[in-house]
């Protein structure tokens, strides 16, 4: 096969037996809502603009999360460990190292990277040790509430790395956001309309090429190892390591969320690993369809919405719903409420789909 | 050389033993089925073969290598392939998937799509390829996951139970798949319970009881022996 057409059958991994999504009609939608967002700063206060990107931040922990859990079927509660790796590390790194010479840009790839090779150094003793089921639920969740314990008690002036104090339960304040070298004057970016529009590119295309990677060859066996692991190791795949690839590509993902998040607000908190924190990306994968990429953005998207909107009216009763919108879920519509509304249009099709 | 061997062979779980001292050899090209009551060790020998149970003593041979204590899924790219006794099949994916998953690591993309029409055919499932595996028949899953284990192209395929729930109609159509793929040159050993489909396909026939090798033959000696009658009618003891 030559190189071009080796690269044209990649691009047509884009659409597949899983992913949803397909064919002009949802492509014409896609160009529409892409267009929309590009076009919101042009309608929207600069502020508003800049406030929003916090939205967009989460959405790649969200992914991350469909891919190991709806794809995957490992539900990993702990996917905020990662998160608050890489916002630390970003936020420890960007503090010493200030924010010239593209040093921010760096920052990120290495905080990613850490809360990577964190991951990975997990996902080695919970999938080489077989570990499945809850008890993947319950180490994962163990470990970030251990991150987080440990962030909170770090208040004293000991607690340093070089000039980087890490404030214990008040959290880590005060590092400079992403800054791209610029002939001209570096483009720091501040939450406003540059920052809306880096971000909804990496957002573009980090859910591209999840789309790419669940219709490939490597997402076949992720899907195979959820539906039977042990026909899988049957069929001669070393399970293990498909497993683990899966988790460090979503902690990765939890982690680029977390380095957004920190440079946004240039602030973030052991609370972020938190219980409360922990259990919220469950809800916004589990109400908008975890098994696949599309009803998952758009269930968390609404989701932290709503979510939004009501904490500013009483914080309280925000958390009650999201409770109530899980257990809802869960026994009305197990398989996401995205999906259960999408059904009756695609239910002959669902039942004829996976034809690639 | 035998294609499948094993020597002194042991497991048990606890202080029951489950597969003791167990001598088997497996001639490459035969089709051989195991036979025996409930309890008789069948399941645990097979897993042992498969690496999913590790054995506490003895030696697994394939094709003159040991492979005693290698994973499951080295085992599988050495040449064995399993079909489960439950239907063990990706549910909600499609028949063509199921198939692409088990084809995709050693077929190249450009024959990938040929090689599924091939197997579609042979398992008559041609109609049902975009159909979501979970909403087959019975037999029909049975028939799917054969070809997921078929089409690893194994030397050896074992088979537990392959036509456990199965009509009459569909288990003599799974013994002449089965009889196909050994003039072909695979390899066949099956644990199965219906004496009519073992009368159907076997060369050769060995009985365990208790965990031990009981007798061996072809199925008229088998059918011929009284002691195995009794073990099934629970007269004889170890």
């Amino acid at each position: 096969m030559s190189s071009a057409s080796r690269f044209t059958s990649f691009l047509k991994l884009i659409e597949g037996p899983q992913t949803l999504g397909k064919g002009p009609k949802f492509w014409s939608g896609f160009g529409v809502v892409l267009l929309a967002a590009c076009a919101y700063p042009a309608f929207a206060d600069s502020y508003d603009v800049g406030n929003n990107v916090y939205f967009f931040n989460w959405l790649f922990m969200a992914m991350g999360l469909s891919l190991i859990w709806g794809y995957g079927g490992a539900l990993s509660f702990g996917q905020t460990a990662f998160f608050g790796v890489a916002g630390y590390a970003y936020g420890v790194l960007t503090i010493n190292l200030g924010d010239a010479y593209g040093l921010t840009l760096i920052s990120l790839v290495l905080a990613v990277g850490i809360s990577a090779l964190f991951a990975t150094i997990l996902g080695y003793f919970l999938f080489f040790g077989r570990i499945s089921g809850v008890f993947l639920g319950i180490v994962t969740l163990s470990v970030t509430l251990v991150l987080e314990r440990f962030m909170a008690q770090t208040a004293g002036p000991e607690w340093a790395i070089g000039k980087a104090r890490l404030n214990g339960f008040n959290g880590m304040g005060a590092m400079p956001s992403l800054t791209i070298p610029w002939p001209g004057g570096n483009i720091v970016l501040y939450p406003d309309v540059t920052l809306y529009y880096v971000t909804l590119v990496l957002l573009l295309v980090c859910y591209l090429g999840l789309r790419i990677l669940v219709n490939s060859r490597f997402g076949n066996v992720i899907v195979a190892i959820r539906e039977n692991p042990m026909r899988a190791e049957m069929l001669g795949y070393d399970v293990r390591k498909y497993q683990l690839a899966t988790f460090v590509i979503g902690s990765a993902l939890a982690g680029l969320s977390g380095v957004l998040y920190t440079s946004w607000g240039n602030y973030i908190t052991p609370a972020s690993m938190g219980m409360t924190a922990a259990s919220l990306p469950i809800v916004w994968v589990a109400v908008g369809g975890r098994s696949d990429l599309t009803t998952t953005l758009v269930g968390t998207l609404a989701v932290l919405i709503v979510f939004q909107s009501l904490t500013i009216y009483g914080s309280q009763y925000a958390l009650i719903v999201m409770g109530t919108l899980l257990v809802i879920t869960v026994l009305i519509a197990p398989r996401g409420i995205v999906i259960a509304l999408l059904s009756p249009f695609m239910r002959r099709k669902s039942k004829l789909e996976g034809e690639r | 050389m035998a294609i499948l061997e094993t020597r002194q062979l042991n497991k048990h779980f606890g202080g029951l033993h489950v597969t003791g001292n167990v001598d088997f050899a497996l001639q490459p090209g035969e089709m051989h089925c195991l036979i025996g009551p409930n309890g008789a060790g069948k399941s645990t020998f097979f897993k042992l073969i498969l690496g999913e149970h590790l054995p506490d003593s003895g030696e697994i041979l394939y094709d003159g290598e040991e492979i005693t204590r290698a994973k499951p899924f080295e085992r599988i790219r050495k040449g064995i392939s399993v079909k489960f006794q439950v239907p063990g099949i990706f549910k909600e994916l499609s028949v063509q998937q199921n198939l692409t998953i088990a084809l995709q690591h050693h077929v190249a993309p450009e024959i990938l799509q040929e090689e599924i029409d091939r197997l579609l055919e042979f398992l008559k499932l041609s109609q049902d390829r975009k159909q979501l595996a979970g909403n087959l028949s019975h037999g029909q899953k049975q028939w799917l996951e054969i070809g997921m284990a078929v089409a690893l192209k194994p030397r050896l395929l074992l088979l537990d139970e392959p036509t456990a729930g199965m009509t009459p109609d569909e288990t003599f159509a799974t013994g002449e798949m089965l009889q196909e793929l050994n003039r072909e040159g695979m390899t066949l050993l099956a644990v199965e319970h219906d004496m009519a489909f073992v009368r159907q396909i076997a060369h050769q026939v060995t009985v365990l009881h208790f965990g031990k090798i009981f007798a061996q033959g072809t199925i008229d000696e088998i059918v011929a022996d009284e002691r195995v009658a009794a073990i099934y009618l629970g007269e004889v003891d170890a």
